[in-house]
Parts: structure tokens; sequence; C-alpha cells
């Protein structure tokens, strides 16, 4: 039977030869990571009243990230509370304050290719573009997982979208997840497994791909694949994780399919998503008279290091404009390290960048916020109406090169005629 | 029993539902925002029985279920709306919250009074006095439901296993 990489990777999880779209199946979890908001201060409280433990310390991965820099006394007890519960559950893999879940998950090599994972986050599909299977659920959930090591499953549709060619100098991952937004609608994945394939996509770099797999939440996807390969195997290598093998992983040529879209990565620009949805993309032109207050470059989905170092192509010798922010909150300090070493962070703090903790931030919206009736343009993955600020806090959305060249210009900007 | 219909458009966000900023708080603090940016009345004026109508994508974004638990905590009896965001749908389900799929859900009026038959699959509008059909829950969910939600399901399949290894266990 041909079958998809998802349900490849379903099919071995739910102990089964093959898997057909449709069934409901149950699958072994290989990884459960969660955080400090939807892991130990939700989790603890239900573990006590079933009287239960852990199924598998050794297969959790905990991380502090949403309430940092905590700030105040709700936040304090919160990150303290994920402290102690990671010492008396015996997690190993607990990441304090080392940077945003989806990142650290990655560089600390515990993304591989086939896994079955869930993520107490639905940005979890970022372990996709290791070709894992990995997607969200919330905290009744993953204390589900937690118990029994088991969920269930509808054994998803493959969405195939193909992008050939190559895509021009000044545009990323970020502009075709906005573009794709904005084509099929932020229910456009029908919550089934979106396959990312094609020349273009083969040719970006690992965090590139975990930009894709990570907007597929944006998108209305469960998750988002990218089969694994040579670039994959490298980044695990410098990772720690070796000998990895990629070759099951991958779909087989003629497996059914639900949907299958081919573009041309050459005819794509960036793309710029105006207030209030991450699906109200046109190209950056069109937005050249907005002017902006803030130039915002964080989260998982917009300030890795390669995130860091597109800004950084934009705004060597330049400044930010006069009256305009720019903030960088750096995704790791893993990813911070390297851009420092690298000159990236000595040319952002050049251009007039402060620089934000190794955390959600303001993408989250659960500490720092910004302020009423300011216009924002953020490299993040979500503008909902309140999210980030006031209601009448104006987001948009663009790749780094976009954020970074419209804090150059004060407003709106294609980067395409800065880069160096 | 049969509330009032409150209705909502498409792509209704977990952010709306369940604002950032009340996140790290007890659910009667962040309830008391539940969907102010869309209805700034509807945490005060909602009645325990209400029925959520929504349309396409209801609870797109993020994996917190305090969303499905601020609208549990308000009384709400049922989102009735053409499709749901997957992560919302099990997250409803798993806190005992009946969501039900309904492709005519948009012919509902706001203020209407409506009865949810969960587990028929229904749902009537008794203002215009139209019934509509839903699509039913399937059968592995409606179990969860039926049991108030995943964490007293697990309870009772922790017991039942547990049961099931003392009885192995007396000779």
């Amino acid at each position: 039977m041909l079958q998809t990489l998802a349900q490849k990777i379903v099919a071995r999880a739910a102990g089964r030869a093959a898997v057909t779209p449709g069934e409901i199946v149950t699958c072994r979890v290989d990884l459960a990571m969660f955080h400090d908001s939807s892991g130990p201060r939700r989790l603890q409280p239900m573990l006590e009243r079933l009287g239960a433990t852990v199924w598998d310390p050794a297969r959790i991965v905990l991380v502090t990230d949403h309430y940092l820099p905590a700030e105040d006394e709700e936040s304090r007890n919160i990150v303290r509370l994920t402290r102690d519960w990671a010492k008396s559950a015996g997690i190993r893999n607990f990441h304090d304050s080392i940077g945003i879940c989806h990142v650290v998950l990655a560089e600390k090599g515990h993304l591989q290719p086939g896994l079955f994972a869930v993520g107490g986050d639905s940005h979890s599909p970022t372990g996709g573009a290791f070709g894992a299977y990995m997607f969200g659920v919330g905290a009744t959930e993953m204390l589900g997982v937690v118990v029994t090591g088991e969920i269930w499953l509808r054994v998803p549709d493959t969405i195939l979208i193909e992008w050939d060619g190559r895509f021009g100098d000044g545009v990323s991952a970020k502009d075709v997840m906005l573009f794709l937004c904005t084509r099929f609608g932020l229910d456009g994945g029908r919550y089934q497994a979106v396959e990312y394939a094609g020349s273009a996509i083969r040719a970006l770099p690992m965090q590139e791909r975990m930009t894709l797999a990570n907007m597929t939440a944006e998108l209305g996807g469960q998750t988002g694949l990218i089969a694994p390969d040579d670039t994959t195997r490298a980044f695990l290598e410098q990772a720690g994780v070796h000998e990895v093998d990629c070759r099951p992983w991958h779909g087989d040529a003629g497996a059914p399919l639900l949907e299958h879209h081919v573009f041309d990565a050459a005819t794509l620009g960036p793309q710029v998503a105006a207030p209030h949805s991450p699906a109200n993309a046109r190209p950056v032109a069109e937005f050249d008279n907005v002017r902006i207050d803030v130039a915002y470059i964080g989260a998982c989905t917009g300030a890795k290091l390669e995130d860091l170092r597109m800004a950084a192509r934009v705004l060597d010798g330049r400044r930010a404009a006069p009256g305009v922010e720019l903030l960088v909150a750096p995704a790791s300090r893993q990813d911070q390290e390297q851009a420092h070493a690298e000159g990236v962070l000595g040319v952002l703090e050049a251009a007039g960048a402060q620089f934000l903790a190794n955390a959600c931030g303001v993408c989250a919206g659960y500490g720092r916020r910004f302020d009423a009736d300011q216009t924002v343009i953020s490299s993040t993955a979500r503008n909902f109406k309140g999210r980030m600020g006031a209601p009448s806090t104006e987001v948009f959305l663009g790749s780094p090169y976009t954020v970074a060249a419209s804090a150059v210009a004060g407003r709106i900007a294609d980067p395409r005629g800065l880069l160096q | 029993m049969s509330g009032r219909a409150w209705v909502f458009g498409d792509d209704v966000d977990t952010d709306a539902i369940a604002p950032g900023a009340w996140m790290k708080g007890s659910i009667e603090a962040l309830a008391a925002h539940c969907l102010e940016i869309h209805a700034p009345d509807f945490a005060r004026t909602v009645k325990p029985g209400d029925v959520l109508i929504a349309g396409r994508n209801f609870g797109a974004g993020s994996s917190r279920e305090q969303a499905p638990q601020a609208l549990k905590h308000l009384g709400i009896a049922a989102v009735i709306a053409e499709s749901f965001a997957g992560l919302f749908y099990r997250n409803a389900i798993n806190l005992g919250l009946p969501v039900l799929v309904c492709a005519q859900a948009r012919r509902i009026d706001a203020g209407a009074r409506v009865r949810v038959n969960a587990e028929g699959g229904s749902v009537h509008d008794e203002s215009s006095g139209k019934r509509f059909e839903c699509e039913p829950i399937p059968p592995h969910l409606m179990c969860i439901i039926e049991d108030g939600g995943l964490l007293n399901h697990l309870e009772r399949r922790l017991a039942r296993e547990a049961a099931a290894n003392e009885h192995k266990e007396s000779p």
C-alpha cells in the first residue's frame, strides 16, 4: 500500500504496517513537550487527583519560556512551580530560561525523523521540519499522554504543497506561510497533515524549514512535515545526534493525497499580513504608506539565528528611523551567542536594537504588551486582535528582512533594495 | 433546557476567547474577559444554558484549553459552528463541552431560543421552529463527554485497570 510520510510515522507509532486516512488509531508517544504555561501548573493538580505518576520521565521535555522574564508575583509563582515539579517528577530534560520551547527542542537534538510527538503548544508542528509527526494538544489531553503514554489520532490525509525553483533573495519562509495562509485560509490545512516539498524547500536551511512547519498552526493543519535529508542530518550532527537514518521517512510516490498544490518559488515576493490575521497578506508594496512605531523581531517563528542573520543583512551600516523602537528577542540563548560570535548581534545593536529575553515575549501576550494605538511590524506568527497589545494596537506581520527594512524606513518597506 | 443563541463569525481565535493578559490568573478572572473584544457584555450577561453559534474555524490559534474552559465556566451548554479548529475541538471534548459541526449554523439568529441535542446531533431553533442536523460526535469522543471530560474518563479507566489487576492477583 502506497503511504504518505504522515501515514508511515503514524503507522509506526500505532504498531501497524500501514494505516488508512480517516481511521481512528491509538499511538504510542515517543516525546511529550510542555512549558511553564501549559505544563506543570495545569498537570500537577490533575495528577494528584488521579494519584497517578508520569509514565516515562525520560520521554518528557519541559521548557520555561512563556512567563519569562517573570516580572510579577503570579508569573514568578508559575515559574517556581514548574521548577519544583521538574525536580519532583524526575524530568532530566528540563530546559530552564534558555529559549523558546520549539527552538530549544531542536537545538538539543530532541526532534528526529520518524518520531511521533506531542507538544503542549499550538506551534508544536515545528517538529515536522525534522520529519517528526508532532502536533499541539491542550493540558488535559497532555495529562492523558503523561499518564498512559498514548493518544488517539484520526489518521490524517495529506495536503502536499510543492515549491519548485528558487526563492528570490530577500524572500523567506515567513513570506511563504503568510502567502499560503492568505491563499488557503486559517483553516486551509483542514486539520490534516501538510507536507512541504519541492526543490525550493529542499534548499532551505533547517531553521527556515522550522518556520514553515511551525506556521502550519496558522494554516490550520494538524502537523506540517518536511521529509528529512542531508540538511536534517547535518543539523542533528551539530546537535550531537549521530547516525540518523532518514531513508524510511519519505512519502511514496503515488500515495493518495487530499490536495496537491505546486507553486513557482521565483514568483513569490515579500508578503505583509495586515491586522488582524495572518491570512490578510498582500505584497509588501501595497503597504508602503504605513508608518510604524515599533519593529519587533521575536518568537520561535521570527528570531532564530537564521532570522537574526536576515535582519542583519538589511541593518548592516544602517539605523532604525528616529522614533521607531527596534526590539529584538533572540529565540534562544544558543542562537543569541552564535549571532554574537558572527557579528550579527553587533550589527543589530549598532542599528539601535534593544534586546529582550530569550523567551516568547510579546508574541504570547502574557507579559509585556504593545501600547494602545501603536502600529507594529512583527516577525511573529499571529496578529489576532488584542493578542500582543490593546484592541487598537495594529500589528502587521512580515519576514525578518521586511521588519528590518521597515525599521530603517519608519514605514513598511520592501527589503530587496537594502540587502547586503 | 433551552438557551439563548450568541452568534459570532468566522475564525474566532483563542486570544479572543481566553485573552493572554489574563492567562496567568484564575479561570474566574479569565472568563470575565471571554470574547470581550467581539461582545463587550458577553461575560456579564451570558446565562447558564446559553449556546454559542459560529461560522468557520471556531477556536483558531492556541492550544490553551482555558478557551473551552472559560466558555464552560460561563455556563455555555454547547458550541455550534460550521467548523472548528482541530485543537479547540479536541480540547472542548476533553473538558466535556459539547461541540457540534452544523453546516447551517449561521441560519440561527442572535438571541434565538435554541435547544441542543448533543447525543442525537441536532439543534432546534425554538424561535423559528426550524431544526438543524449536526454531524454526530464520533463514539470514541461521545464517551468522553458522557464521562464529563477526559479527566473523569481517565479516572474511570485507571479504576477499572486497578480492579482488573486486583482480580488477577487474588487467588
